[in-house]
């Protein structure tokens, strides 16, 4: 036999091995699997182990955080007095809401129904950019107060508390523990902001799903890849449940 | 049978390559970059750490040069800084880290164990990916001005006090930290999920074991370094101030988020080495290694251990005496287990049958240098004598030899002895035993005056330095050129090997792993018929046994 | 704490120091340094003799062509134990060892001297309280408890003299101390041993060692005239801070006289210990370091002042027992805050320097 011909047969001979005339498995089954429930056993797991090594990384911004916080409490809750809580709680319920829409769009897609499946994904994503406008508007609102860390931040605020609104009434701060409150928008920003950089790029994963489930890629038995985008998409809800709590309510009665 | 050679070769006027294999199965330069093979990818990787390697061995070569004089002028001082930084960078992040995992592990451990190929293919692919992206990032970065922080990023030089491309090399060492984390996560979901049946965890060679040690850390200690660059990124482009003492923050803070992956990341560096060291002191002395499960469970000890002791690191920086009391007495617990594994290896050898092909002589050179280079992390375990040799060339030797003379020793064995699987082809023996020599000899003449170096107290990191250290710094530079020629020989000779080196057969070394049941380089599908594990590791009378079959099936079909 | 006789020491020293393979000792702490580095180096040697020899006795009796049928061995739990327990024990025994020693290079005796260290991008400026400045060099007598004090003004840098042993880092943003004991007169060299950029190899400087006797001769030909306790004093003075820190009944902040050393009560509920670092504190971020029973207006004076006026205040704080002179700053400038009830201003010279009478005591 030829080289080029050995070759093929050896590829035709693979192809044989991982036949779906020959073994009957379902057309998602990659061939580096034995079985069905291998794969789905192997992608779970390795799910989960991705959203360990998530919280590895989210949980250092939190020691950061912690130590801080811990040091400069006055400064801290001076400066999460300046958050919106009302915008914040917002927030909150538009995620915990998108996670069980999420949910229903797992569902769905496990009931094989395309249609439901797609409803819960759109409302899932709409309420991620909504969220992703409030949080811009409060981004916004915080860099014309000149609370964002740098060349431009402000200590006005905290000094003279009855220039401002969201500060009225709080005893002002002396300059040595004002200047410790752009550590606190620091941390603000790096920890939302890496959130919201989270929730970017599970949207633009929706995004992609939605495209591939108009095809009805999800609804046809094979749920793993929104499954999995579910767990991503809870994990991202939870860091938000700690990040709230932790930046916007410091010491509010 | 009483050959000083364990080397057993086909007829070679009657030998091929098999035709089919996983290097010819498909053609194309697109079916190598869009490979979903693990053996391809393995090879993918090797030709870029290589390639990485060189380079930071040629900066290693002008910090040497620089070195022979004590005043600066060979280069400019900016320069030279600049030059111990990146060949830091590169041959940590992008040589040493993925060295062994991502060359022979990706090739071997699905093999290994049994499988098809790794869990997650695709995701294999990418973090080639992302280690070239990581790795291009960073020559650009050198390329275009260099960073001259040290490695080590300390704050707040890096963040406040330097004008280069600080943010460049912090990004390209975020993407190359991920590569490593989907390399991690891939082998733990493997050795996991896809053993072949009868392959329980104590039938597993200890390579699996030592890759999944160093996999655990990979997963959770490279995210928090992550953490760490990213913060160090924003102060730098945005001036956020978390490490900045004028704005309250802590410098300090940076040094424990650093050193909390960088401590664990010489153990992700080393335990793939010590996996593949079992592996060769085991073939070539015929027995199974001595205290299996002492060895097994010494890799995850380390693993374990290590995320305790990242503050040695910074016992003169101003942490408390109490932290430096726990931290020590952690490091104390974290080198026994390296001790037990030279032991073992050394009682593997003990009424063996041994012979001396290059890869066990690359391990012999492992086990004498990484028991100096261990040793020596004790010198700096221990609190009172580290104040006196932390940071002077002490350090730079204790970390070379455990590094250079442990993991790239290792690395080197491990290419020898896995090449005529991958290849097909064997390696001239001859040169390949005289490069190991001359690597061994190279290297402790390179390294050992720097102990010296070291206690009389020259600082690392100089460019300039007082005119009594001069000599011991000649010698050093006289070792690296040697150490040079040491590392040059093997891209000669394998790369000739593959055109000109003997044919090799499926099992060269008689060895009994399950990567040596299939032919050489290879199927795709690594296996014709799906292995069932029913032996233990290093079960060499099962070897017999099965040779024994083989003949006889020889004798009968030629009867 | 050296088993070995002091004659065979002594030679070993002496021998390795002129051949340049060690430095010399000249500092109470380095002998036993010294020693425990060579207990390691014993340990170590035979470590590796014992491996060495098993690997090449092995290879000998045990190779191919000698005994080419291998014997398999599982392991022996003894064995396993053995070179577990005895490993362990030993590193345990330098762990403590080394501890001890640690212990005693960090904990400074009560009756050290101590001198201010200033790291910067690239030099050490070294100051001593007696006003004496030196940059890149640090003279010190011999057999007398030294005690540094140092801070760096920008980066991380470390103050390393191996013919001591002893070596710190210098960081922003807090101090550190070292102390030491030189035995032997001489010159010595001192590192930056953190690499701090551009002329890291650069920042390096000279330990004089002089008898007793020298050094006061050094003392007093080199002092640029104030010490550092007259140094802070005048600062204390131009930066208002006798304003609030007197001891007038309705004075706004305590009185610093002996305030050093002294236990307080912090208006959190804390109790801390006024150290240096304390008063570095206290004058740079006060708000967090406030005095049970004042209110909380000390100004921050971050921005205002160097680490070497920081360094020169916290002297003078230091040797202050007694407020006579504060009170005499008072009455005779307009300093204290306005409407805060009447001073006899009269002549009074606009604003800020204190009427010098001699030296304050050292």
């Amino acid at each position: 036999m030829q080289d080029s011909a050995v070759v093929a047969q050896g590829a035709r001979n693979a192809a044989a091995m991982a036949d779906h005339a020959h073994g009957g498995h379902p057309t998602y089954l990659l061939h580096h699997f034995n079985s069905v429930e291998q794969q789905a056993d192997a992608s779970s797991f390795a799910m989960w182990l991705f959203l360990l090594t998530e919280v590895m990384f989210f949980g250092g911004m939190f020691v950061v955080y912690l130590i801080y916080r811990n040091w400069y409490y006055p400064a801290f809750v001076a400066g999460s007095r300046q958050l919106n809580v009302a915008l914040g709680g917002i927030n909150s319920a538009l995620l915990i809401t998108s996670s069980f829409t999420m949910t229903l769009a797992v569902w769905n897609a496990r009931m094989r129904r395309k249609g439901g499946m797609i409803l819960c994904l759109v409302l899932t994503f709409a309420l991620g950019a909504v969220f992703l406008g409030v949080k811009g508007a409060e981004y916004k609102e915080k860099f014309e107060k000149h609370h964002v860390p740098g060349e431009h931040y402000s200590l006005q605020s905290f000094l003279n508390p009855d220039s401002d609104p969201a500060a009225a009434g709080t005893r002002p701060l002396p300059l040595d523990e004002a200047r410790h409150t752009e550590l606190f928008f620091s941390l603000y920003f790096a920890m939302t902001g890496m959130h919201a950089l989270h929730m970017i790029i599970g949207m633009g994963l929706m995004a992609y799903i939605l495209f591939r489930a108009r095809g009805g890629a999800y609804t046809a038995g094979h749920t793993a890849f929104v499954e999995y985008f579910g767990m991503y998409w809870h994990f991202v809800d939870i860091v938000w449940i700690f990040l709230f709590p932790l930046l916007y309510l410091i010491n509010r009665h | 049978m009483s050959t000083s050679t364990i080397v057993r070769l086909p007829d070679q006027s009657t030998a091929r390559i098999p035709k089919d294999n996983f290097i010819t199965r498909e053609n194309g330069l697109l079916s190598w970059l869009l490979t979903r093979d693990h053996k391809r990818i393995g090879i993918l990787y090797l030709i870029s750490i290589t390639f990485f390697f060189f380079i930071g061995g040629a900066l290693a070569g002008l910090i040497r040069l620089e070195l022979l004089t004590p005043q600066t002028d060979l280069m400019a001082v900016d320069t030279y800084n600049k030059v111990f930084t990146m060949h830091g960078v590169i041959m940590i992040f992008f040589f040493l880290v993925p060295s062994v995992p991502a060359t022979l592990g990706n090739f071997f451990l699905p093999m290994m164990i049994g499988a098809k190929d790794l869990a997650l293919p695709r995701v294999n692919l990418l973090s080639w990916y992302l280690y070239m992206a990581g790795g291009i990032l960073a020559l650009y970065a050198m390329i275009t001005g260099g960073v001259d922080t040290g490695w080590t990023f300390t704050t707040p030089l890096s963040t406040h006090y330097v004008n280069t491309n600080v943010i460049t090399t912090g990004l390209a060492i975020f993407i190359a930290g991920f590569s490593s984390i989907f390399t991690g996560l891939n082998f733990i979901v493997t050795i996991h999920k896809m053993r072949a049946p009868g392959m329980t965890w104590f039938r597993l060679p200890l390579f699996v074991w030592a890759n999944y040690a160093a996999s655990i850390l990979m997963v959770l200690g490279t995210p928090v370094l992550a953490v760490a660059l990213v913060l160090v990124v924003l102060e730098r482009a945005f001036g956020i101030g978390v490490f900045d003492p004028a704005r309250g923050g802590d410098p300090l803070l940076f040094q424990h988020l650093f050193w909390f992956y960088s401590h664990p990341a010489v153990y992700i560096m080393i335990l793939p080495g010590m996996g593949v060291i079992s592996e060769v002191i085991s073939t070539f002395s015929r027995k199974r290694v001595f205290g299996y499960t002492a060895v097994a469970f010494s890799s995850v000890a380390i693993a374990v251990f290590g995320f305790f002791v990242w503050a040695h690191h910074m016992f003169i920086m101003g942490v408390s005496n109490y932290a430096v009391l726990v931290f020590s007495l952690l490091t104390m617990l974290v080198a026994v287990p390296s001790a037990i594994k030279i032991f073992n290896w050394t009682f593997t050898l003990y009424k063996g049958s041994i012979t001396f092909e290059t890869p066990i002589l690359y391990a012999f050179g492992f086990m004498g240098l990484f028991t100096i280079g261990g040793m020596t992390g004790v010198f700096l375990g221990t609190s009172g004598t580290d104040i006196h040799l932390t940071e002077t060339y002490f350090i730079v030797a204790h970390f070379h030899f455990v590094m250079v003379g442990g993991m790239l020793m290792a690395f080197l064995a491990g290419i020898h002895f896995w090449w005529p699987k991958m290849t097909g082809r064997m390696y001239p023996e001859k040169i390949s035993q005289f490069a190991a020599v001359v690597t061994f000899i190279g290297f402790n003449l390179t390294f050992f005056p720097q102990f010296i170096l070291g206690t009389l107290g020259m600082p690392r990191r100089y460019a300039s330095y007082p005119p009594e250290f001069q000599i011991l710094n000649v010698f050093s530079t006289a070792g690296a050129t040697i150490l040079g020629v040491g590392y040059l020989l093997p891209i000669l000779y394998l790369t000739w090997s593959l055109r000109y080196g003997a044919i090799a057969g499926d099992n060269p070394w008689q060895a009994t792993g399950l990567e040596w049941q299939s032919q050489s380089p290879p199927l795709t599908e690594n296996f014709t018929v799906m292995p069932v594990m029913d032996h233990e590791a290093y079960d060499y009378e099962w070897l017999e046994q099965q040779q024994e079959r083989e003949n006889q099936k020889e004798v009968a079909s030629a009867g | 704490m050296s088993h070995i006789s002091p004659v065979i020491w002594q030679f070993l020293v002496k021998w390795m120091t002129n051949f340049a393979l060690f430095p010399p000792e000249a500092s109470k702490i380095a002998p036993q340094m010294d020693a425990l580095y060579f207990f390691m180096v014993l340990v170590s040697l035979i470590g590796l003799t014992i491996v060495v020899l098993l690997v090449i006795s092995f290879s000998i009796l045990y190779n191919r062509k000698r005994h080419p049928v291998a014997v398999q061995i599982e392991g022996s739990t003894l064995l396993e134990a053995t070179w577990t327990i005895i490993p362990l024990g030993l590193f345990l025994v330098m762990f403590v060892w080394g501890a001890l020693i640690y212990f005693r290079v960090f904990t400074p005796p009560a009756n050290a001297m101590n001198i201010y260290v200033v790291g910067k991008q690239w030099m050490w400026k070294v100051e001593h309280p007696g006003g004496q400045h030196e940059i890149n060099a640090l003279h010190v007598p011999e057999g007398r408890a030294v005690q540094l004090t140092m801070i760096s003004q920008d980066v991380f840098h470390s103050l390393s003299i191996p013919a001591f042993r002893v070596k710190r880092e210098a960081i922003p943003g807090r101090y550190t101390t070292v102390w030491f004991e030189a035995t032997t007169p001489g010159t010595y060299h001192l590192f930056c041993t953190q690499y701090c950029g551009t002329n890291h190899s650069q920042m390096t400087g000279d330990v004089v060692v002089m008898t007793q006797e020298d050094y006061r001769k050094w003392l007093a030909s080199s002092t640029s005239g104030e010490s550092l306790a007259q140094n802070g004093e005048r600062l204390f003075a131009s930066l208002s801070c006798a304003a609030c820190h007197n001891t007038r009944p309705d004075a706004r902040g305590p009185s610093l006289a002996n305030v050093y050393g002294a236990k307080l009560t912090l208006s959190s509920g804390g109790a801390v210990i006024a150290d240096e670092a304390y008063l570095r504190e206290a004058i740079l971020n006060p708000s967090q370091h406030i005095t049970q029973g004042y209110a909380p207006i000390m100004p921050t004076y971050q921005g205002q002042i160097s680490e070497e006026g920081v360094i020169a205040l916290i002297e003078y704080i230091k040797h202050l027992d007694s407020d006579y002179r504060v009170e005499q700053t008072l009455t005779t400038t307009d300093m204290l805050p306005e409407g805060e009830g009447a001073t006899p201003a009269g002549k009074a010279s606009a604003g800020n320097a204190p009427a010098a009478k001699g030296m304050v005591k050292p």
